[in-house]
C-alpha cells in the first residue's frame, strides 16, 4: 500500500456495487436490532441455563423488545429479499461466490486462523469469504423461517412441523442466531485486521495496488 | 491531510505504522460507536417518535395477523399423555394472590351489541353443550405447555345470547381486574372455548375459576381467566397488557 494518499497515479477500482453496499448496511442495522431485542425476548424465558446481560439488549422490557423485534423483522426480510433477488438477477452471486470448493475453503480458513490469509485484490473474495458470506445468507433465511414459525405456530403449522413444532422452531431460531453471531464476530475481526476493506463497503471503491 | 475527518498528521510514519494507527483508530471508533448504541438503547426506546413508529408497526402487525388468520385452520391437538404436569400458573400477580369467586352469587354479565343480555348463573352455563380440547398454550414469554380444557364453544354461546357476530371485538372484564379483547373472527373459531373445566375437573381458582376463555390460536395472555363480564363492541377495547405495549392481535 502506498504511504502517500495523494498519489494521482493510483487508479480506483470498483469493489462493491451500490445495491450490495446499501443492502449490507440496512442488513447490519436490522441484524443489530433483531439480535439485541431477541436477546431480551430470550431472557423472558431462557431456553438454557444462562441469560444475556440486560445492558446488551434492546427494548427495556419484554413488550418493548417484542415491538422492536416485530418491527425490524420487516426491514430484515424486505431488505434480504431485495439483496437475494439482486444477487441472482444481476449475476453478483455467480461472479462473486462461485465456484466454491470445500478444499479451498478449508485451506483459506486455516490460513486465516494463522493470520496468513492473503487478501490483496479486494474485488475478489477468497474461499473463506465465499463460504462465510454464503453461510450468513443461508442462516438468515433459516432465522426468518424459524422466526415465522415461532410467531405464527398455528397459522404456519406446516412450517413449524418441519422444525419439530413450536418448541423445535425455538431451538432452531436460537442456534441459527448463535451461528450467525459467530460469523458476524469473525467478520468484524477480519475487518479490524484488514481495515482498508472498511471504506470500500461505503465508497464501493479502492485504489488499485501498484 | 484529510483522513476520515480526523485531524491527524501521518507524515513521517512508515506504511506499516500507518496501518497500525489506522487499525487502532478504527477499533476505537468501532468500540465507541458500539458503546453509544448500547447505552442509548433504552433512551432510544423511550424516544417519542421511536415509540410512535414501534406502536404503528404493532398496529400494522395486527392487520397482517388478521389477514393471515384462517378461520378454518385448527391448532394441533395432542393425546392425554402429552399434557404438561403440573400445568404452570401464570398471571400478573403471584399464585398466593389468586382471587376466590363465590359460585353461588356469581353472575356472568353481558353488555354491548347483544340482544339478550341477561346475566347467567353457573348452572345455566354448565347446561350448555360441552366439548373439550388438548392444545398447546403458548406464552408471550416464549414457554409453552399442553393442557386439557372443557367448556362450551364460544361461538355457540355468542349465538345463544344474540351477539352481533358482525361486530369487530369481544371484550372481557375479570374479577382480578384483568381485561382483554379479541377480534370477532377468532371469537367464532371452532376451538375458541368458554372453558369451565381443566383436566375434566371444575376449573380450580389458579386456572381461572369460574371460567376462562381458551383460545389456542392466540398467545396465553389473550386467554382471560376469572371472567365476570363479556361485551361485544366496535370500539377498540384494548387490554391490560396490550395497553402497555404487547401486540393486540397476538395470534399464533
Amino acid at each position: 500500500m502506498k504511504a502517500v494518499p495523494h498519489d494521482r497515479s493510483a487508479e480506483w477500482i470498483r469493489i462493491h456495487p451500490l445495491a450490495v453496499r446499501i443492502t449490507h448496511w440496512i442488513n447490519a442495522l436490522a441484524v443489530l436490532i433483531m439480535v439485541a431485542s431477541g436477546w431480551r425476548i430470550y431472557n423472558a424465558s431462557p431456553l438454557f441455563d444462562f441469560t444475556i446481560p440486560d445492558e446488551l439488549t434492546l427494548g427495556g422490557w419484554l413488550a418493548g423488545a417484542l415491538q422492536w423485534h416485530f418491527a425490524a423483522m420487516w426491514l430484515l426480510a424486505a431488505n434480504g429479499l431485495v439483496y437475494v433477488v439482486y444477487g441472482i438477477v444481476s449475476g453478483h452471486f455467480r461472479r462473486k461466490f462461485f465456484p466454491i470448493r470445500p478444499r479451498a475453503v478449508l485451506h483459506d480458513v486455516l490460513d486465516a486462523l494463522r493470520g496468513k490469509l492473503a487478501h490483496e485484490d479486494l474485488s475478489v473474495y477468497n474461499a473463506a469469504q465465499r463460504a462465510a458470506y454464503l453461510a450468513v445468507i443461508v442462516v438468515l433465511i433459516v432465522l426468518v423461517f424459524s422466526g415465522l414459525a415461532i410467531w405464527q405456530p398455528v397459522q404456519l403449522q406446516e412450517l413449524a412441523a418441519l422444525m419439530g413444532g413450536y418448541e423445535g422452531a425455538r431451538l432452531v431460531h436460537f442456534f441459527a442466531m448463535a451461528f450467525m453471531v459467530l460469523i458476524v464476530v469473525a467478520h468484524v475481526l477480519m475487518v479490524i485486521l484488514v481495515p482498508r476493506t472498511f471504506p470500500t463497503m461505503i465508497s464501493g471503491r479502492a485504489r488499485r495496488k501498484s | 491531510m484529510k483522513r476520515r475527518g480526523m485531524d491527524l498528521s501521518l507524515a513521517g510514519y512508515s506504511a506499516p505504522q500507518i496501518q497500525k494507527i489506522e487499525r487502532r483508530l478504527f477499533l476505537k471508533q468501532g468500540l465507541s460507536l458500539g458503546a453509544l448504541a448500547l447505552l442509548s438503547g433504552c433512551a432510544l426506546t423511550e424516544d417519542e417518535s421511536v415509540q410512535r413508529v414501534l406502536w404503528g408497526m404493532s398496529r400494522w402487525n395486527d392487520g397482517v395477523q388478521a389477514w393471515l388468520f384462517d378461520p378454518n385452520k385448527v391448532a394441533p391437538e395432542y393425546p392425554e399423555t402429552a399434557v404438561t404436569k403440573p400445568f404452570p400458573f401464570n398471571a400478573y400477580y403471584r399464585e398466593a394472590e389468586v382471587r376466590e369467586v363465590d359460585p353461588n352469587s356469581y353472575r356472568l354479565e353481558l353488555a354491548g351489541l347483544i340482544s339478550d343480555a341477561k346475566p347467567w348463573t353457573l348452572p345455566e352455563l354448565y347446561a350448555l353443550p360441552q366439548t373439550s380440547q388438548i392444545t398447546r398454550h403458548i406464552c408471550v414469554e416464549g414457554w409453552s405447555a399442553i393442557g386439557k380444557w372443557g367448556g362450551v364453544r364460544f361461538r355457540t354461546f355468542l349465538e345463544r345470547i344474540g351477539a352481533d357476530l358482525g361486530a369487530k371485538y369481544v371484550g372481557f372484564r375479570c374479577t382480578d381486574d384483568y381485561y382483554t379483547s379479541i377480534d370477532m373472527a377468532t371469537a367464532l373459531h371452532p376451538q375458541t372455548l368458554l372453558a369451565f373445566n381443566y383436566a375434566d375437573q371444575i376449573l380450580p381458582p389458579k386456572y381461572g375459576f369460574p371460567m376462562k376463555l381458551r383460545v389456542p390460536t392466540k398467545l396465553g395472555f389473550k386467554n382471560p381467566k376469572h371472567i365476570r363480564a363479556i361485551f361485544v363492541t366496535n370500539a377498540y377495547p384494548g387490554g391490560y397488557w396490550e395497553d402497555q405495549g404487547y401486540n393486540w392481535f397476538s395470534g399464533s
